[in-house]
């Protein structure tokens, strides 16, 4: 009968190896982030429980700060060329074609187009920039703008976005709108922040029973 | 937990090197885990997480001639009123004279719009004529007001989905409709949305 000795082993356990893939995975992720670039003009949109994703190639988006203020975006380089042209011929604006091409976004009246594509490109901030007049129902320029784009897409299909602040009024929204109406454009998409159904509603038994949203 | 072990046992003693008092130096990599392992969890709660959707609209053609288009029942019409300040006002079919079916409702809580809408369709439902479609009644007209935000339209389209409402339109409001619902905004306590 002798001692019971229990053989004491040491339990540290060396991790190094587990600090190799935490950093691995790290790389990883930190090579495939994708960060969002930083919008000049500030919107916080609505959330909606519609399921489908908006596109974020070759749309058209009308943004409306809440401050009331309309901006234009243009995805396609070539379909801002053919809008550019199309309002110089049209309009005799005097656009210079290769600012408006670079430009992301326009947000001026006619008048102050030109200034607006001389400040530079990080300047351009949605609070300083008048936005495209579109309240007054006799100078709605946005008509006139979604006109050109009508016809710079004219044959393909055209994604049409329209992405608002929460806090903008309706007077902005109804101008848009109207101008959508006088170009006879039916179909387009509002961007908002994904939210579920509520539940309880209708909406909900339907997804719960797997009923295809035509959404 | 993780340690690195610089005290590098057993090597030969550095020349002229009288006492190699070596302290052993245990550096705990325990933090540096942790760090690694948070901005790990950062990384992908950044890698697209969250896309913004799209709630789709369709316009009702301007150059159908009204008397083409549908007519809206009376019974199963519901009207949507929204004021400044997160009010929000309706009534069912026709607008009375002395405007005592203008009804206010919240956006959320109790009497909530939701309810409204609900309570309506359960009616039009209940006094529906075609078993196929007892729904076909039900139209809500949507009628912003001057001061309402974006955020109060998109809300009630939004309810229309929830809802399930296959018929509705936005619309202006008419004068008179505007005078009350600038009336009720006056007297109405400031509410939330």
């Amino acid at each position: 009968m002798g001692r019971a000795k229990l053989p004491r082993k040491s339990t540290t356990i060396d991790m190094t190896a587990m600090c190799d893939v935490a950093f691995l995975l790290l790389s990883f992720f930190i090579l495939t982030t994708k960060f969002k670039p930083s919008e000049a003009i500030a919107v916080t949109t609505p959330s909606s429980v519609s399921s489908k994703v908006a596109p974020n190639k070759d749309f058209v988006l009308v943004t409306i700060d809440k401050d009331g203020k309309v901006f234009l975006t243009i995805d396609d380089k070539q379909k801002r060329e053919l809008v550019a042209n199309s309002m110089n011929t049209t309009k005799n604006l005097g656009i210079d074609v290769a600012k408006f091409k670079a430009a992301s976004f326009i947000g001026s009246s006619f008048s102050g187009l030109n200034s607006f594509l001389s400040i530079s490109e990080e300047n351009r901030k949605g609070d300083q920039l008048p936005g495209i007049p579109c309240k007054d129902t006799a100078n709605n320029e946005l008509t006139v703008w979604m006109q050109a784009v009508n016809e710079a897409y004219a044959g393909s299909k055209m994604d049409l976005l329209l992405k608002g602040d929460n806090l903008s009024k309706y007077p902005s929204f109804k101008g848009v709108l109207t101008a959508f109406k006088k170009n006879n454009i039916q179909k387009f998409q509002m961007v908002t922040n994904p939210e579920n159904a509520p539940a309880g509603s209708e909406l909900y038994k339907r997804s719960m029973s797997g009923e295809k949203q035509e959404n | 937990m993780a340690e690195l072990d610089t005290s590098g046992g057993g090597h030969k003693k550095g020349p002229g090197v009288k006492k190699g008092k070596k302290l052993s130096t245990r550096v705990d990599l325990t933090p540096m885990v942790d760090l690694g392992f948070l901005l790990i969890t950062f990384f992908i709660f950044t890698t697209t997480m969250s896309q913004p959707t799209a709630m789709k609209l369709l316009l009702p053609d301007d150059k159908v001639k009204p008397d083409e288009q549908n007519k809206a029942k009376e019974s199963g019409a519901l009207t949507i009123l929204m004021g400044a300040d997160n009010h929000i006002y309706y009534y069912e079919g026709q607008l009375k004279s002395d405007a005592s079916n203008f009804l206010s409702a919240s956006y959320n809580g109790e009497n909530s719009i939701r309810d409204v809408i609900l309570k309506k369709k359960a009616y039009v439902r209940s006094i529906s004529t075609d078993p196929n479609d007892p729904e076909h009644d039900l139209v809500v007209v949507i009628k912003p007001g001057q001061n309402c935000t974006y955020k109060n339209v998109i809300d009630i389209l939004d309810e229309m989905s929830i809802n399930v409402v296959k018929k509705f339109a936005l619309v202006d409001v008419f004068d008179i409709e505007q005078q009350l619902i600038d009336k009720s905004d006056a007297t109405a306590t400031p509410s939330s949305n």
